[in-house]
């Protein structure tokens, strides 16, 4: 009896100061995810602030975090100059492709090595997996290279055209595509099609009437990821475009609007964010197939 | 006339045989159950029968015509699954008609077939339903209903009611039960539980390591197994496996069990096993129902013993004892109010007019 | 009666196992046709230019005659092949640690708050990932700018004077970690806050139960119930940041006095803007060794954890 009342005596000033830690230890997560919040936003929303200025206050000496005359005036400008809207349509043209040559091939293929099993399909799928940890810095100078006897063997200039690029970047997008779908394909459980087998389905009507709607979150999440990279890919454009009318945005933004050593920061930075605006609002729609797609394909980081 | 014929079935995976020729003839209207432990190539050739797989050797014939080459969709079966591999975008009444829209069936017939199957499960109100909305039984309910709509000559199970929780699986026993009174559709159903074999085949299947052990009706299996592995693995609580010899005694033969403990032979035995005598290997079996307490009225082959109990475990309707026989653990049953005690000596009495001999060598029930 | 049909037939059709093998066989050829596309690719743009890689390393720079081993040699007699070296490791090394680290603390963070509001911070936090790193460099750049660095600005009432972001061998490099570091932590902390919510929270209560500080419950339960995750993400994150190129490139360009060069943007300078394709070709193949080991082990435990599926 006497140790069970002391017990409990003991145990009261205990829980309360558990709550204690609690609340302490959720002020302490808000105060450093808030430091955290402020680093990883510091770029963008600074790229927003510059982008409303203009070029006068930008070089004036006052508080480089504080827009004293407000204007758009990079904005119109930059929208009413012709470089900047082909960048931005040569790279949507490019990306729209690009996921939609992806996506066919690699939903097709991730079928087959997933679900059909043949000869090697096995060690196919392994070395997809291995060509998607192949960066493309090592890759650029061979096809440097390779552009160039394409051009004396077949009279097909490869360099310098932006829709090269379409031709280029499903290297970079299809084994990682593929390897997330395997990885959805595989997680449909293999009854599935079967009774679509005894149902009657072909191959093709399995994999357009149940996979396809099934894994539609994998394939979001895919065609996201597709997208973001080639949107984002800036060292095959450096390498094999030069024209302004064949640059896509990221390169075209640099070599265009920095001039020798002439930095024109309200309009680099207004192009930039407007860069960055396709795959941001995408994710602000669709985080959540993106967060899944993220942690799922393990993509690169 | 759906009979369903397997001649010298053969499955090989890499050089493994998972089924090593299997013979069987179901007939027209029949509920065969394939059961035996994970591994013993059931599923298998269940599989074989409904095209998923290719065999290796053998033919199978459905309805008079031989199959081996048919595709699945053919081959006019239906299959539930352990899962039930409903497509999870489509709806009860997509899922149920979507066989039927690849066979491009007119629509009108294929609402009429839905709706009837629907009315026999009782999921009419389902039929707008995803399958991520309806329970497990539910489900159930939809992958037969998927599998009546379309009519086929044979049902095949893939273990149904596996993911279900205990109750629901009792319930889902009888409403399977139900349905094949109601559609005489030859079945066959795949399952590792014995009791869901016991009742709901006509015939039962007890397959292990890729053979077939023995076909009978349940009753046949459970009264005059003819293996040992039959013996052991249909019945709950398992029989009872106590090596022993035979002896030539006064007046017939003598089982011994161990040093002190020997009980004659059933006088209508003793031709059958006179040639055992002196023999190893022998084990006897016994239900642990033909293992009770003492009682005043003797019956003919019920012998008492002393034994101290190990394990009391009361059922309710009865009680479970445990005790040892050298180095076998011995079940038997007996009534609640028979006062066993944990650790304390009990007089038990055993029935040896159902005992089986067995030689532990071949396996065979003698 | 029927059964007495059955087997007659079967013996008419004896040898008619065939053709369910055919179908079987054709399968597997309509399947090797869906995976062509992707055979075609990976050969033509990533396996051939991988293997011609190694060919374009053994020619002269007038890509006229063989030189074997002479690029590389030519490589090991250079202060600024070694140069890259060393950053390319230093870089790549430091970055991943501290990736990793900030990682895992903000994914701590996020896993503490109510699960309410996570889903809000975990948006705001992976921002860094989603922009271009092209674009996010840029801005970077700006923020580091010489005259008008806006991270300077906030620095000076601390009494930190005009740190030359760029413009210092040592800065320079540290800024490029930073900016590393910046673009890739959110992806682990996306990562390791996955694995952190597969942690079954019975064994949270087991060890609370056992006395455990949280201090032993992270080292005790979190981090090995997250050791596979962890080495995967990090191992991935190594081959990507050591084949770096976006941030370097926007940032310095390898300056000042090649400083902060890594083999990607070197292999550009000397192959591409130099001219001279197969020393170009040598320099990002000394990427190979690390990506292979990390590839290694990333197959290893990918393989592992598919045969215990």
């Amino acid at each position: 009896m006497a140790n069970v009342a002391i017990e409990a005596a003991a145990a009261r000033p205990a829980y309360g100061s558990m709550s204690k830690d609690r609340r302490w230890a959720l002020r302490w997560s808000y105060f450093f995810l808030v430091l955290f919040a402020i680093f990883f936003l510091m770029p963008p929303i600074y790229m927003l602030i510059t982008s409303l200025k203009t070029s006068q206050e930008i070089s004036a000496a006052g508080n480089p975090w504080w827009i004293y005359n407000p204007t758009l005036a990079n904005y119109i400008e930059l929208l009413t100059q012709n470089h900047y809207l082909t960048f931005f349509r040569n790279s949507a043209i490019v990306s729209v492709c690009v996921v939609a040559i992806t996506m066919l091939i690699s939903v097709i293929a991730a079928f087959a090595l997933a679900r059909m099993k043949f000869w090697g399909s096995a060690t196919l799928a392994t070395g997809v997996f291995l060509t998607y940890l192949i960066p493309e810095t090592l890759l650029f100078i061979p096809l440097f290279k390779m552009f160039a006897w394409v051009n004396e063997t077949f009279d097909i200039q490869l360099m310098n055209h932006w829709w090269t690029l379409i031709i280029l970047y499903p290297s970079l997008t299809v084994p990682f595509a593929t390897w997330i779908m395997i990885g959805y394909f595989a997680s449909i459980p293999k009854e599935l099609d079967e009774a679509a087998l005894i149902d009657g389905a072909t191959w093709m009507q399995t994999l357009t009437k149940i996979f396809i709607p099934v894994a539609l979150p994998g394939i979001i999440a895919a065609t996201i990821f597709t997208f973001t990279v080639s949107w984002a890919q800036f060292l095959y454009p450096l390498a094999f475009t030069t024209s302004t009318t064949e640059l896509v945005l990221p390169v075209g933004i640099i070599t265009t609007l920095i001039k020798g050593d002439v930095f024109n920061w309200g309009q680099i930075m207004t192009g930039a964010l407007l860069g960055a605006a396709p795959p941001l609002i995408i994710y602000a729609f669709l985080m959540d197939y993106y967060i899944a797609g993220l942690t799922a394909g393990a993509t690169k980081g | 006339m759906a009979q369903v014929t397997l001649r010298k079935i053969v499955k090989k995976y890499d050089e493994v045989l998972a089924v090593r020729g299997i013979d069987l003839d179901i007939v027209d209207k029949e509920f065969i159950v394939l059961v035996g432990p994970s591994g013993c190539g059931k599923s298998t050739t269940l599989r074989m029968i409904a095209g998923l797989e290719e065999i290796s050797g053998g033919d199978i014939a459905i309805g008079g015509h031989v199959v081996n080459d048919v595709p699945p969709k053919d081959r006019d079966i239906a299959m539930v699954f352990q899962n039930y591999a409903l497509y999870p975008h489509m709806n009860v009444y997509e899922n149920m008609s979507f066989g039927l829209k690849l066979k491009k069936t007119p629509k009108d017939e294929i609402d009429r077939r839905v709706k009837q199957a629907a009315q026999i499960l009782d999921i009419t109100e389902l039929l707008d339903r995803k399958p991520k909305q309806l329970s497990g039984g539910q489900r159930q309910r939809v992958a037969m209903g998927r599998a009546i709509v379309r009519d086929p000559k044979v049902f095949l199970f893939d273990e149904p009611l596996s993911n279900l929780d205990a109750k629901l699986r009792v319930q889902m026993r009888t409403e399977i039960k139900k349905v094949h009174q109601k559609v005489r559709t030859t079945t066959v159903y795949v399952t590792h539980d014995q009791i869901e074999a016991m009742t709901l085949a006509d015939r039962v299947v007890v397959m292990n390591a890729g053979l077939i052990e023995q076909v009978g009706t349940p009753n046949d299996l459970y009264h005059s197994p003819a293996t040992k592995f039959v013996a052991g693995f249909i019945g709950s609580p398992a029989m009872n496996f106590i090596p022993c010899q035979l002896e030539q005694a006064a007046g017939g033969l003598n089982l011994r069990l161990a040093d002190k403990l020997s009980f004659p032979v059933p006088a209508d035995r003793t031709a059958r096993y006179a040639s055992h005598v002196g023999k190893g290997n022998l084990v006897l079996g016994l239900r642990p129902e033909h293992i009770a307490e003492t009682r005043p009225h003797t019956e003919p082959n019920q012998h008492d013993f002393d034994m101290v109990i190990d394990v009391v475990e009361p059922m309710g309707m009865e009680t479970m004892v445990y005790f040892t026989i050298g180095a076998a653990e011995i079940c038997g049953r007996v009534n609640p109010n028979a006062g066993a005690v944990a650790t304390q000596s009990m007089k038990l009495r055993a029935d040896l007019s159902n005992m089986h001999l067995i030689d532990d060598g071949t396996g065979k029930v003698l | 009666m029927a059964d007495i049909a059955a087997p007659s037939s079967i013996a008419a059709m004896g040898d008619s196992r065939s053709s369910l093998h055919k179908l079987m066989q054709r399968k597997s050829t309509v399947a090797f046709l869906m995976a062509l596309p992707l055979i075609l690719l990976i050969t033509i743009l990533v396996a051939y230019p991988a293997g011609y890689a190694v060919y374009l390393a053994t020619l002269n720079k007038g890509m006229t005659r063989f030189v074997g081993f002479g690029n590389f040699e030519f490589l090991f007699g250079r202060d600024t092949f070694w140069l890259v070296v060393y950053q390319s490791c230093l870089f790549a090394i430091t970055a991943v640690i501290f990736k990793a680290l900030i990682g895992f603390v903000v994914a701590h963070f996020v896993h503490n708050i109510p699960s309410k509001g996570q889903r809000k911070w975990r948006g705001m936090l992976l921002v860094p990932w989603v922009i271009p790193p092209a674009m996010s460099t840029l801005a970077w750049l700006w923020l580091f700018d010489p005259s008008y660095s806006a991270i300077n600005y906030l620095l000076q009432p601390l009494g930190i004077d005009r740190i030359p972001w760029t413009g210092e061998a040592g800065w320079a490099r540290f800024s490029v970690i930073l900016v590393n570091v910046w673009i890739g932590s959110p992806f682990f902390m996306i990562m390791y806050l996955a694995a952190l919510k597969s942690v079954p929270e019975q064994l949270y209560e087991a060890a609370a139960i056992d006395g455990a500080t949280w201090w032993q419950r992270i080292w005790y339960v979190t981090l090995p119930m997250m050791r596979n995750i962890i080495a995967i993400t990090a191992l991935f994150s190594l081959i990507v940041t050591f084949a770096n190129f976006d941030i370097v490139r926007v940032l310095t360009a390898g300056g000042p006095l090649n400083s902060t060069h890594i083999f990607g943007t070197w292999a550009f300078r000397v192959g591409i803007e130099g001219g001279d394709i197969p020393l170009g070709a040598s320099v990002s193949l000394f990427m190979v060794p690390i990506l292979a080991v990390a590839a290694a082990f990333i197959l290893r435990d990918i393989t592992k954890r598919g045969s215990e599926v």
